[in-house]
Order: structure tokens, then C-alpha cells, then sequence
């Protein structure tokens, strides 16, 4: 049984408050870089930086690119093989803030995947975690600097992101968990 | 994928996905950092029975850059010239714990041979066995082909449409054998040219048409030219009168360079024979995609080892 937890409007909500708390944390949109993690982080950076592009008109656009994490995975030889999504990360992050986005915050592997991605590629002043959703369960020592909500969920549990790019609808639920 | 061993058992999705992870590939040798640390931990054999530059230095920088250690073997010097088996090599292999081997063999079927064998749990890359294949140099091809016709957005493309020709010793080549069922899977339609007495007996089989006329495949406008080497060390017997005579019939010469459109791109797999199957003027042209080759061949290596050394090992037997 899948249980809804955010709408439509609700997600839109709640990027709007990640991109205004990104502003306020970097002072500005000056020296940002906004990078999604494939598939659905990659959507997610778009509409963050087409949201920060809103809010600052005057301000030059935001840089946002994608970072793969595929190839620095700690789970290669434990899973089938993965096929790699392009990486896109535009000019230099040197000295830049890269603000990371992904869909849901779990284990922190994927970020830890992440981190070591963007070591190979420059050397960021700061980085930082934007997230739809954080629903527990860290295995590593992660925390997202910008959340769009916390799902307690038991690991049971399956948390399904759909947005419209991609999925053709858009909507955050929770499935599976056994007894209810 | 377990193994890699010959493009004709390989399905156009899995073909380009591996030219698709090549892409990505490619774009990691565009960083300051070219190293990806993906087989950390993975140990990849080099098992070359047969002399190679391009081949081994190639596969070696696609291991060493997917962070995988990297073991060298070639025949001379070893307990090969002593008189050892493929069979204990392999197992030799196996003890010391190889977990990818890309052999290198006159024989064909050498590489089959030992990935069916038991010897060894590795996955196994054939890297060229005598007339048979060379799949990771069609692969290779084929991703120059296709960056060539799409730049800037070759992925997920095919090569629908496509018109190859292929000249040149057809007979003993493998980089043709693999040319030829691979672009056919993605789509092109090969045309071999050859001199008779260097086209294979048995090609009814093959997705190709044949002609023995150079000057007649030219004016048909090919969007690729593929030059292949003269083997002369495959050649024990006379297969034309001279190379002089070859030059003349079968090269690429400057006028018959001059007559390709300019949007065709001359491909080699190299070593070149300059002056014998491919003049100097189109080896160096802006059309020629040698250099390209090489380098693309690196990327499409590394994907073959993701491919094949990533994931769940499928537990053996």
C-alpha cells in the first residue's frame, strides 16, 4: 500500500524554501554551483537554479550541472552492474559553494559517492546537501545542510520520488512496511 | 557480461551501452584527474601471446585508470617459450588471482577456449585471436564512427544508414570479421573490397557486400573508408604479384583520396603500411581518424572492463 506524503504543490513548496535557505546560507547567488546526482537529483537542480534564477532576476544565472556517482560506488562488485549517467559539471567548482542535490537522503553512500566525485574534479571552498527528502537510516557520518522533509520510515519501507520529467506525474510516497 | 569475445553474439542494446559508458569515459580523459578509482582492488591480466603496441599500452591505460592493477604477460620470456600449456598458464593466472584476463593469441578460439575452459574464473576480453575477432578494436571503430557523424551528440545513437567500406586483406583480418557483424548489428551497411585471392571462402554468411573494385567503391561515396594493415607476416603464400601492384589496385593513393568527398573519414586500425594499402596524404588528412582511433580506443577499453569486471560475479558453475 503506497501512502502520498507530498503533493505536487507540495514539492514545489518545498524547493522554493531550499533555494531562499541556499540564498540566505551563501549571501547571494554569486560563486554557486548546483549540481544534481542522476537521475531524479539532476531534475531537482534545475528547478533549484531556475527558482534562484526568480527570486535574483538581476543576479547572473546560477551554474548547475550534474555529477554522476556510479563509477565511486563502494557497492560495484556487490550489486548487478550499473550503467553510468553522464557527468556535467560546468567550468571550474574551484573555490566555488556546490550545493549537491538529490532526491532522498538514506544510507549517505550515494553523497560519500558524491563527495569523492567532486574531489577528482576541483577543489570547492564549501559543499554543501540538498535533499527532497531525508528518511534516516545513515550508515556514514552525512547530514543534508537543506531538507524538504523528514520521513521517519522503517527500513522496511520504500520511499518512491516521481517527478513529472521523468515519471510523468509528480508525488512523494511510502510503500511496503508490512503491518498497517 | 561475463565475457567479452567476439561482436557477433553482442546485441545492438548492449553494444551501445557500451559505447555510451565509453562517452562517459571519454569525458573523464578530458579532466585534470583522468583516474577513476571504479576497479580498485581488481587485478587485470595482459595475456599477449602475440606482439602488440597499441593493443596492450591501450588495454593497460584503460586498467590503470579504472584503478585496477595491472599484470603483463606476453609469451616471449615466459614459461611459454618453455613449452606451457594455455591450460597451466591459466591456471597459474587463476592462483594468482586474476579477476579480468585480455589475452591476445594466434589461435582463434583461443579466448573462447579458455573462458568455457574451468581453468580460470576471470572475466575474459578477447583482445584479437588469430583471423577470428578483435572486438574491443570494432567497438572501437564503431565509437569513432559515430562521434565523427554526431559530434557533441553521438549517445544512444546507432548507426542506421551508415555506408562502410572496408579494403584490403579481408582474408586475414579479425578487425574486418569484427567490423563486419558489429556495424551490421548497429545498422550500417558494410561493403568489403578486396583482391580475390584475400577475400574469405565462406562470406555468404556474412552481413557484407563484396566487390574487387576500389575505384568503383570510391565513386559510390561511402561515408567510411576503412583501410586495412597487409599482413604480411599472416602471408605465407603469394596473394598478389607485388605490392607495387597492390598500391596500384587496392590503395588508398592521393588521387583516389582526392575523388572522397570531403565529409567521408578514412579509418585505420594502424600500423600503418604508409605508401602500401594508404598514402601518406590521407594517413595525415583532417578526414583521417587514425590518432582519434587510439585514443578513443582507450575509453572503449575501460568501458569493456567496467562492463565486464563490475557488478555481482555471477557465481561460476
Amino acid at each position: 500500500m503506497a501512502r502520498t506524503v507530498l503533493q505536487q504543490a507540495d514539492i514545489a513548496r518545498a524547493l522554493t524554501r531550499i533555494s531562499h535557505e541556499i540564498l540566505e546560507s551563501n549571501r547571494g547567488p554569486d560563486n554557486l554551483v548546483i549540481l544534481g546526482i542522476p537521475t531524479r537529483g539532476v531534475i531537482l537542480a534545475r528547478r533549484i537554479a531556475e527558482t534562484i534564477a526568480r527570486i535574483e532576476p538581476d543576479a547572473a544565472p546560477v551554474a548547475v550541472g550534474t555529477l554522476d556517482v556510479t563509477m565511486y560506488r563502494d557497492d560495484l562488485s556487490r550489486t548487478r552492474t550499473r550503467t553510468p549517467a553522464p557527468t556535467h559539471v560546468p567550468g571550474s567548482i574551484d573555490g566555488k559553494t556546490v550545493v549537491l542535490v538529490d532526491d532522498v537522503l538514506y544510507s549517505g553512500r550515494t553523497i560519500r559517492s558524491a563527495l569523492d566525485a567532486l574531489n577528482d574534479h576541483g577543489r570547492p571552498s564549501a559543499v554543501r546537501l540538498a535533499v527532497l527528502v531525508d528518511r534516516g537510516h545513515r550508515e556514514l557520518p552525512i547530514r543534508a545542510d537543506y531538507v524538504g522533509k523528514n520521513l521517519p520510515t522503517s527500513a522496511a519501507e520504500r520511499i518512491n520520488v516521481h517527478l513529472e520529467e521523468i515519471d510523468g506525474d509528480e508525488f512523494v510516497s511510502i510503500e511496503g512496511g508490512g503491518a498497517e | 557480461m561475463r565475457h567479452l569475445l567476439s561482436t557477433k553474439d553482442l546485441s545492438r542494446e548492449a553494444a551501445i551501452e557500451i559505447l555510451d559508458i565509453a562517452e562517459d569515459m571519454a569525458d573523464v580523459q578530458q579532466r585534470e584527474v583522468k583516474k577513476l578509482p571504479t576497479l580498485r582492488g581488481k587485478t587485470v591480466v595482459n595475456l599477449f601471446f602475440e606482439d602488440s603496441t597499441r593493443t596492450r599500452i591501450s588495454f593497460e591505460a584503460a586498467a590503470k585508470r579504472l584503478s585496477a592493477d595491472v599484470i603483463n604477460f606476453s609469451a616471449k620470456g615466459s614459461s611459454v617459450s618453455k613449452g606451457e600449456s594455455l591450460k597451466d598458464t591459466a591456471q597459474t593466472l587463476a592462483a594468482i588471482g586474476a579477476d579480468g584476463v585480455v589475452i591476445r593469441h594466434g589461435a582463434s578460439g583461443a579466448p573462447a577456449v579458455l573462458a568455457a575452459s574451468g581453468w580460470i574464473d576471470a572475466g575474459i576480453i578477447n583482445a584479437g585471436d588469430g583471423t577470428h575477432e578483435h572486438p574491443t578494436q570494432a567497438l572501437l571503430d564503431a565509437f569513432t564512427i559515430r562521434r565523427r557523424l554526431h559530434p557533441g551528440a553521438s549517445r544512444g545513437r546507432d548507426l542506421d544508414g551508415v555506408t562502410v567500406t572496408i579494403v584490403g586483406d579481408i582474408l586475414h583480418s579479425r578487425v574486418a570479421r569484427s567490423n563486419v557483424w558489429l556495424l551490421s548489428t548497429l545498422g550500417a551497411s558494410v561493403h568489403l573490397v578486396a583482391p580475390p585471392t584475400l577475400v574469405p571462402v565462406h562470406t555468404t554468411a556474412w552481413p557484407a557486400t563484396i566487390g574487387y573494385d576500389l575505384d568503383a567503391a570510391i565513386d559510390a561515396a561511402p561515408d567510411v573508408v576503412m583501410m586495412l594493415r597487409i599482413q604480411a607476416e599472416r602471408m605465407n603464400a603469394a596473394f598478389f604479384p607485388s605490392s607495387r601492384e597492390y598500391s596500384r589496385t587496392w590503395g588508398l593513393d592521393d588521387d583516389r583520396f582526392r575523388r572522397l568527398a570531403p565529409s567521408s573519414i578514412v579509418m585505420h586500425p594502424g600500423p600503418m603500411n604508409r605508401g602500401l594499402e594508404i598514402s601518406s596524404a590521407a594517413a595525415d588528412s583532417a578526414q583521417s581518424t587514425v590518432l582519434e582511433q587510439v585514443a578513443n580506443g582507450v575509453s572503449v577499453r575501460m568501458a569493456a572492463l567496467y562492463v565486464l569486471l563490475s557488478g555481482e560475479r555471477e557465481v561460476a558453475r
